[in-house]
């Protein structure tokens, strides 16, 4: 029978409140913002919190804008809101490629941002597209804000630098000239985890790469990230045998774990096959030439 | 024979060749038609009725504490905290249930299963104890309350080595059982099939699994058990397709007699099969009530539902097919390795083990064929025969339709070409098969046929060859199913020693509304709506106007219940004959209303109306109210209008169908696209023919799922690894193509109105039909279901995975 043991309530009505009532409740406490993770582990009592913490009246984590040339998104922006938004069509079209893949449109009317990042999950679709953007995510906790790189923000599976008294309050992508990125996922059916995916941020300069970020998904690569196939590309020229070959050094480096959605030697290809997809891609939207 | 054929063509780009789309009738019909279903007035809502919706006064609720391990012993059970618990008003054990006698319990299938382990667990998610508390949530705080001390002991994980020396024995609780085996069976001549492969120019081999599936019904299942203390009497709300069974098992079970015993199925929320049995929850509210003396709810979660409850085939097949250098089929073998879980419970003719898979000769026209089955006990749930399969038929047309494509792949024929050339010839009819069934009807070519125009086969394949030549790989499937459902007869077929026959009763009200009470059971097949209809044609009374009550021991008739689409061949036909005793009766309150003698009268639908003189006639409702009047009836004929029939079908009906499935398979990720699905049944007459195709629509999602994604399989501990959805992956409409369906009409010659059923004609042909076509885009032989990207890519490398197993 799936339902969760019992717990107690708060609703946080700022993100000051909401850090005083982590601090009260301490670690046995966790936040609840869309729910469709937590909820589900509750009920399956994997997840067993004291206390939940609801922000969702925490308006100021709300909204997508540009500030200081950079996408601002809100830790409690739906997934929903991120799919239709026009400002990453126009910016980064690679979350809105990842967000027509994450769940089903249920999960993604009410899971945010946020949330999907700090659960942490190393199936979940945002962390890989945000390592490829090379985004910035600001934690606040009761010291005030601090700044942690995408690609640093997450420590292990289910882990990130997320303290227990602390809350992730937005993520920044820095906006640059001459970009083009985009999100390639294998899923055994719509709405599954990744079986693998594969994100590419690229920033040309002419035909050369000034700028590239890689972002994987469920293949085992630290970090969501993959150095090695960008150190590769970055300073070269943006070609369909260079992609093949990051795909490549890509594979290369990840370590995939064998499960039922995949052997270790499939993902491992996937890892590869994904990346060279979204470098292609990614490389046509920056030179506006996408089929 | 007569046949009739529409085609309903909804895809875009593809021409009909005849009739429109189903027309939905806005009015009601007097009979058979698209009439829209009555039930959907109220199921659209949300205020269908069902199991977890009743709450009765004081009701308490039951949570099942399971097992972790697939194999291990016993040691101790510790509820003293559970019991201690504030809010625990009972807490159950297998020892509790030993003292009443009731630890074990029979199975549909001459085996016995433990309700709650005594000595040992036996499978992941087996039945410990059962906790009743005030409310869900206490009761499953109480499970975590519970402390059993397990000795974890091997086990029996793949099925192939049940029988090896030295495998650890499950089923130790029987006398002197020293292994895993539970039967050996076989069907057809042996000797003849192997004198037809020794001269046979061509022999074609494969071994092939079809895996563990199952129905996963979006309501799980789950009962409420009320035993008055004062009159002694059982009510038990449940999630059964079969009332009248559970009744019967429930007296024989746990010894109470049976007029003291009410089974009410409520609104079901989709059974497939999996609400034939009696599972050990139900017994276990039982108890409850009994030891409690209030009503205790039990209702199982989602993991319970895929971890315990019947799942579906786990057939390990290695089929032969035997051809002349020509092409003409010969013969077909198979020998079958059965894993049927730690206790042998699957819901089938009890003197069948491997059900109806003796059909597997398919739709052609073969001389010889045998099979040799052999069912095994592992540590896994029990069951085998659920989800749509017409017992076991869909492992039957799966293994058939894949020998034919493999014989035809090796042999570099057209699969469809090869197929028609085998084909069963309308003039063979009835045409008795090479094990003994006798196929009551069919234009088989003439279905394929349609099939292949409606999916412009010769431009398909064209296409095909294009594509290849740049690199990209297109395939198209084909299946040709024949089916055999509407179990009985009931001296063939039989659960539990009750026969397979139904019954109706058929009741007139005075002013000419009527119920009809059914033994069958919906479980979403709109039976509320059809049998109306039914009715309606056969009395000229608003399907509107006629109740349909089922599901309710004490209203209805006995009967065996709906499952392995059986409702419309065996109740459809009782409610033909019971229309009709009323019509004859009616016939003479007529007579005697007119004044004429009943020769004189003839029947024009609605009304009774005098030969030669149209203007004297008495409608059926003026004879409802003249039967219940004062008016003197003819000496022998009683008042009232109703009548009451058991209907024991003389042979089974034989649906059958041309399915074609077209896929796109990307080379680089081996991710699959079903493009196209035509699908061509011939089910009979159709009722309801919007019904109908919209019971076909969701077989042939079974179909893609199946074939597709939908998998439980198991790793060396016994882990389930299917225990959610998020891990049982059923399909979408993402995943779905919108249909082609196209019909031909072979009435069934034995049947009243020449009906057949079509429930499970969609699940049962469409799986070999995607199968196909993903082989034969990838230009691989064979390679087990579910095909996922993994698996696809893992083929295309001549390393197919083994898809029972957990993956390494």
């Amino acid at each position: 029978m799936q339902v969760p043991a019992q717990f107690d309530y708060e609703r946080a009505t700022g993100v000051r409140h909401a850090i005083a009532l982590l601090t009260r409740y301490g670690p046995e406490s966790r936040l609840v913002a869309g729910g469709h993770s937590l909820i589900p582990m509750m009920k399956l009592r994997i997840a067993n919190p004291e206390t939940l913490i609801d922000i969702n009246d925490l308006d100021e984590l709300t909204g997508i804008s540009i500030t200081d040339g950079a996408l601002r998104i809100g830790a409690m922006v739906r997934h929903a809101e991120l799919l239709d938004s026009p400002l990453a069509v126009e910016h980064f079209p690679i979350l809105v490629d990842a967000e027509r893949v994450i769940a089903d449109p249920v999960v993604r009317n009410r899971g945010t941002i946020g949330g999907s990042l700090c659960q942490a999950d190393p199936s979940e679709d945002l962390s890989a597209a945000f390592t490829a953007l090379h985004a910035v995510a600001v934690i606040e906790g009761e010291s005030g804000r601090r700044e942690v790189p995408a690609r640093e923000f997450h420590t292990g599976p289910y882990q990130t630098v997320v303290g227990d008294a602390e809350i992730l309050v937005e993520v920044r992508v820095p906006i640059r000239t001459g970009s083009g990125s985009a999100y390639e996922k294998v899923e055994r059916r719509v709405g599954d985890w990744a079986v693998a995916a594969g994100g590419a941020a690229l920033w040309l300069d002419g035909d050369t790469v000034g700028e590239v970020g890689i972002g994987l998904t469920a293949v085992g690569a630290a970090h969501f990230c993959a150095p090695q196939a960008e150190d590769f590309l970055r300073g070269g020229p943006a070609t369909e045998e260079r992609f093949a070959e990051a795909g490549r050094i890509a594979a290369e480096h990840v370590r995939p774990t064998a499960d039922q959605r995949g052997p270790e030697d499939y993902k491992r290809h996937l890892a590869g096959e994904l990346t060279t997809r979204a470098l292609r891609r990614a490389a046509a939207r920056a030179r506006g030439s996408e089929a | 024979m007569t046949t009739t054929d529409t085609t309903g063509v909804d895809a875009p780009g593809t021409a009909p060749t005849e009739v429109a789309p189903t027309q939905v009738c806005a009015s009601t019909p007097m009979g058979y038609g698209s009439m829209r279903r009555k039930e959907d007035a109220r199921f659209i809502r949300g205020q269908g009725r069902y199991l977890d919706d009743i709450a009765l006064p004081g009701m308490l609720h039951g949570a099942i504490l399971r097992s972790p391990f697939a194999h291990a012993r016993i040691v101790s059970i510790d509820t003293s905290a559970a019991e201690a618990h504030p809010k625990v008003k009972a807490v159950i054990t297998g020892e509790t249930l030993a003292g009443l006698g009731l630890a074990w319990m029979p199975t549909l299938s001459h085996d016995v299963q433990a309700v709650l382990a005594t000595d040992k667990v036996r499978f992941q998610g087996q039945e410990v104890a059962f906790v009743v508390a005030e409310d869900r949530y206490a009761a499953r705080d109480a499970l975590g309350l519970i402390e059993v001390d397990y000795e974890p002991l091997d086990a029996v994980i793949d099925a192939r080595t049940a029988l090896d020396e030295g495998a650890p024995v499950i089923r130790d609780d029987l006398d002197g059982r020293t292994d895993n085996h539970i039967f050996d069976w076989e069907a057809g001549d042996a000797a003849a099939t192997d004198d037809v492969f020794a001269r046979a120019d061509v022999v074609a081999e494969c071994d092939m699994l079809y895996p563990r599936v199952h129905p996963a019904p979006m309501e799980t299942c789950g009962s409420i058990a009320s035993m008055d203390p004062v009159t002694g009497k059982l009510v038990v709300y449940t999630t059964t397709q079969a009332p009248h069974a559970h009744r019967t098992v429930y007296a024989l079970v746990a010894g109470l007699p049976e007029h003291k015993i009410q089974i009410i199925a409520p609104d079901i929320g989709g059974g497939f099969g999996n609400k034939v049995g009696i599972y050990p929850g139900y017994v276990c509210a039982v108890v409850g009530t009994i030891v409690t003396g209030v009503p205790v709810k039990w209702v199982e979660d989602r993991s319970e539902n895929l971890m315990a409850t019947s799942f579906a085939r786990d057939y390990h097949m290695r089929g032969e097919i035997a051809s002349t250098k020509d092409g003409k089929l010969l013969g077909v073998r198979v020998k079958v390795l059965a894993d049927h879980g730690a206790f042998n419970g699957t819901a089938q003719p009890s003197k069948m083990p491997a059900g109806l898979f003796h059909v597997f000769s398919g739709s052609y026209d073969i001389a010889a064929a045998h099979c040799q089955v052999t069912g095994v006990y592992t540590n896994k749930a029990p069951g085998g025969v659920a989800y749509a399969c017409s017992f076991r038929i869909t492992e039957a047309v799966y293994l058939i339709e894949r020998l034919v494509d493999v014989l035809a792949r090796d042999q570099g024929w057209d699969p469809a070409e090869l197929r028609m050339k085998n084909l069963v010839q309308p003039e063979q009819f009835p045409y008795t098969t090479a094990l003994g069934w006798e196929y009551d009807s069919g234009d088989y070519p003439r279905t394929l046929q349609k099939a292949l125009d409606i999916a412009g086969y010769a431009e398909l394949r064209r296409e095909q060859a294009e594509k290849r030549e740049r690199g990209e790989l297109m395939g198209i499937g084909i299946s040709f199913f024949t089916e055999a459902v509407g179990a009985g007869p009931r001296k063939t077929m039989d659960i539990l020693g009750l026969g397979m026959a139904d019954g109706a009763e058929l009741r007139v009200h005075p002013t000419g509304k009527a119920v009809l009470r059914l033994s069958c059971m919906s479980q979403g097949q709109g039976h509320s709506t059809t049998f109306a209809q039914i009715v309606a044609q056969e009395l000229g009374i608003s399907p509107d106007d006629i109740e349909v009550v089922q599901g309710d021991t004490d209203q209805t008739p006995f009967g065996l219940g709906t499952y392995a689409s059986r409702s419309t061949p065996v109740s459809g036909a009782a409610t033909v004959m019971v229309a009709r005793k009323v019509r004859e009766r009616a016939k003479i309150v007529a007579a005697a209303m007119l004044e004429v003698s009943p020769d004189d009268l003839e029947w024009e639908k609605g009304r009774f109306q005098v030969a030669g003189d149209p203007s004297a006639s008495a409608a059926i409702a003026d004879i409802a109210m003249a039967a219940h009047s004062d008016l003197e009836l003819p000496d022998g004929v009683e008042g009232h209008l109703d009548a009451t029939c058991v209907y024991n079908p003389p042979n089974l009906t034989y649906p059958c169908g041309a399915y074609i499935c077209v896929v796109d398979v990307d080379a680089g990720t081996g991710q699959v696209k079903v493009r196209r699905f035509i699908a061509v049944d011939d089910c009979g007459v159709r009722i309801n023919p919007m019904i109908v195709e919209g019971q076909v629509h969701g077989g042939l999602a079974d179909g893609v799922g199946m074939a597709l994604m939908q998998l439980m399989a198991f790793d060396s501990d016994g882990n389930h690894l299917g225990a959610s959805f998020m891990d049982y992956l059923l399909p979408t409409a993402m995943e779905c193509p919108s249909w082609e369906l196209g019909e031909t009409v072979t009435p069934s010659p034995h049947h009243p109105i020449g009906a057949k059923g079509v429930g499970e004609s969609a699940t049962v042909g469409s799986p070999p039909a995607v199968v196909n076509a993903v082989l034969d885009a990838i230009g691989v032989r064979h390679a087990d279901m579910p095909l996922t990207p993994a698996h696809v890519w893992r083929a295309m490398r001549g390393d197919p995975i083994r898809t029972d197993l957990a993956i390494d």
